[in-house]
């Protein structure tokens, strides 16, 4: 623990620093990234820990951006109000998702979530009126929380300041005895119910806090690009969130963190240099499955394992 | 008589749906795989099926070929991708959307972004008068063509060694290897007919829905959406969930323009509170 917390210190300091080497453009790259990070590492609790597979996550994003925006640019809401409220929103809508869907598992679970999120997609592209339909909503401020948050830097902290907190958060419910019972329930729920823990509370529990922390990303995320589309809500979004964290290693909050920083920067990589990203990422999604199925984190482990062999 | 309208082009698209739902239902009947390049499937069944009428002017011809070729991909993925990950779903589904993106991307290279319509074949371009309004034969025969594949699913699956094998496989894949049958080559010749009936779906949805990109995520959702409700590995459930959601659809989109996908996913979502495995599926 005295380790992993050394660590995050160093890493918040790294952090903290880049604002005075990268070029704005850059910045607004890895404040991009700190966003998706936390997405991926939103959905890796109920993926990894609780092993309840989602093809729905960007749901609770996009509940997230769409209740920032509307309360903003239709009903001219405080900025102190529409942000907890579109984290709510997204905590509710998990809620009621989980209620839904967890009597399904496996590949059920995941054409269930997959449908459900649909839903939420099909509201934001067909009432026109309320959401603008396909243009979405643009014109979403930077908020201003004490001081104005339009500059890259500053915005650049403020996300910075709320990856690095739901990262700890995270951690910490990993580590704790909750985490631990979600992690028993993934290896075999039979036996987690024998032992007296309701599995069903737990499972529902670890979708609710993912869906919530999904939708903070959501509200970051809405700010970063100042107007929100059903592009957010999107299926290829919550197949994103998926590859980012397997792509980083299921199961781990770095490995997820890593795999978002890798994504978002091949896509802005590639797509600047061809029309066909695509095609490359779903070759990304065909390799990373054949060979690397747990991830860099685990292809590291794999690395050191045979290091300390020799 | 307008009812009757709406009533019929909602049963004709469900028989479309069901061509697409039977494939993705026998497929996570045998193997418990979630195919999300289901959708891909059709759109490149109906782009294909479009070049052959192009170039040969025969649609029937493109109702054989296309499907084939696409059941050829198919065969493909599961001998050389999928079978790897036998009961793994989330390595599955990660590898059926990177496939889902790449046949996305490849069709928009091969055919670009205009949708393209197949013609009608020509005897069935015409419309025959229901009530004094005209109707387009093409929708009719697509109703008569659905209910003749579903007999013949029907027919295979109770009537024919096959589809002994098959319903000995769905039941339980081990024992049934342990009896002696070829499970492995089972799941090629399942995979290779989803993907087939997917396919022809396409060339025959071709003259009235088309291929668009984007329309492989479409139709992949109302696909899934009719085996949520039908039930998983249910043939009976892919034909009653097809005409039911084709059914709601259809109305959705007639009275309820705005909310048309509510119309869809408000049943489903209650049904799927009532009956978590779907109107026919197994627990």
């Amino acid at each position: 623990m005295g380790r992993a917390l050394l660590i995050a210190l160093i890493g918040a300091a790294a952090f903290a620093v880049l604002p005075a080497l990268l070029p704005s453009y850059y910045l607004g790259l890895v404040t991009k990234m700190m966003i998706f990070a936390l997405f991926a590492m939103s959905l890796d609790l109920m993926v990894g820990y609780a092993g309840l597979a989602s093809l729905g996550h960007a749901a609770f994003f996009g509940l997230g951006a769409y209740t920032v925006g509307l309360l903003i640019v239709r009903a001219h809401v405080s900025e102190w109000i529409a942000f907890p409220a579109g984290v709510l929103a997204a905590t509710a809508g998990g809620a009621l998702f989980a209620a839904l869907a967890l009597r399904a598992r496996g590949s059920y679970l995941l054409m269930i979530t997959l449908a459900l999120a649909q839903v939420v997609w099909g509201i934001a592209f067909g009432w026109r009126t309320l959401t603008g339909g396909d243009d979405g909503l643009p014109g979403i401020p930077r908020p201003v929380y004490f001081i104005s948050l339009a500059g890259e830097t500053a915005f650049f902290y403020f996300v910075l300041l709320f990856t690095g907190i739901s990262a700890l958060l995270l951690a910490a419910i990993v580590r704790s005895p909750f985490g631990r019972a979600l992690r028993g329930i993934r290896e075999s729920e039979t036996r987690m119910q024998a032992l007296g823990f309701n599995v069903w509370r737990h499972q529902f529990t670890a979708f609710v806090i993912a869906a919530g922390f999904a939708g903070l990303a959501g509200c970051l995320y809405v700010y970063h690009n100042r107007f929100v589309s059903p592009d957010f809500l999107h299926v290829v979004v919550s197949a994103e969130a998926l590859i980012m964290v397997i792509l980083g290693g299921v199961g781990t909050l770095l490995g997820p963190a890593i795999g978002a920083a890798l994504i978002i920067f091949l896509e802005d990589f590639i797509s600047s240099q061809t029309q066909r990203w695509l095609l490359i990422l779903g070759i990304i999604y065909v390799a990373t499955t054949l060979y690397a199925p747990r991830g860099i984190i685990g292809l590291y482990k794999e690395y050191t394992a045979r290091k300390k062999q020799r | 008589m307008i009812w009757v309208i709406h009533t019929l082009n909602g049963v004709s698209f469900g028989m479309l749906l069901f061509l697409l739902a039977a494939g993705l239902s026998l497929i996570y009947g045998l193997m418990k795989i979630l195919n999300l390049t289901h959708g891909s499937y059709y759109l490149i069944g109906a782009y294909a099926g479009s070049t052959i009428v192009a170039k040969t002017g025969s649609f029937a011809l493109a109702a054989v070929a296309a499907p084939l070729l696409v059941a050829g991909l198919g065969a493909i993925m599961e001998r050389f991708f999928l079978r790897r990950f036998h009961l793994d779903e989330l390595p599955q589904t990660l590898l059926t959307f990177g496939f889902l993106f790449i046949f996305a991307d490849l069709c928009l290279w091969i055919w670009g972004g205009d949708p393209v319509l197949l013609p009608k074949p020509v005897p069935l371009a015409s419309s025959i008068s229901i009530g004094g309004s005209s109707y387009p034969l093409y929708r009719l025969f697509l109703i008569a063509i659905g209910l003749v594949i579903a007999a013949a699913l029907w027919g295979l699956q109770e009537h024919t060694r096959i589809g002994a094998m098959l319903r000995a496989g769905v039941d339980d894949a081990e024992i049934a290897r342990a009896m002696g049958i070829d499970v492995s080559l089972l799941f090629t010749l399942v995979f290779s007919l989803g993907a087939f009936l997917a396919a022809l779906g396409g060339v025959l949805g071709g003259p009235i829905i088309g291929a668009s990109p984007g329309a492989d995520f479409e139709v992949m959702l109302l696909a899934f959406v009719v085996v949520i409700v039908g039930g998983l590995g249910s043939l009976r459930g892919a034909l009653v969930g097809g005409l039911l959601i084709g059914l709601l659809d259809n109305f959705g989109k007639v009275f309820f323009p705005e909310f048309a996908l509510f119309t869809i996913f408000v049943p489903m979502a209650i049904i799927l509170s009532f009956r978590p495995t779907g109107l026919f599926g197994r627990a």
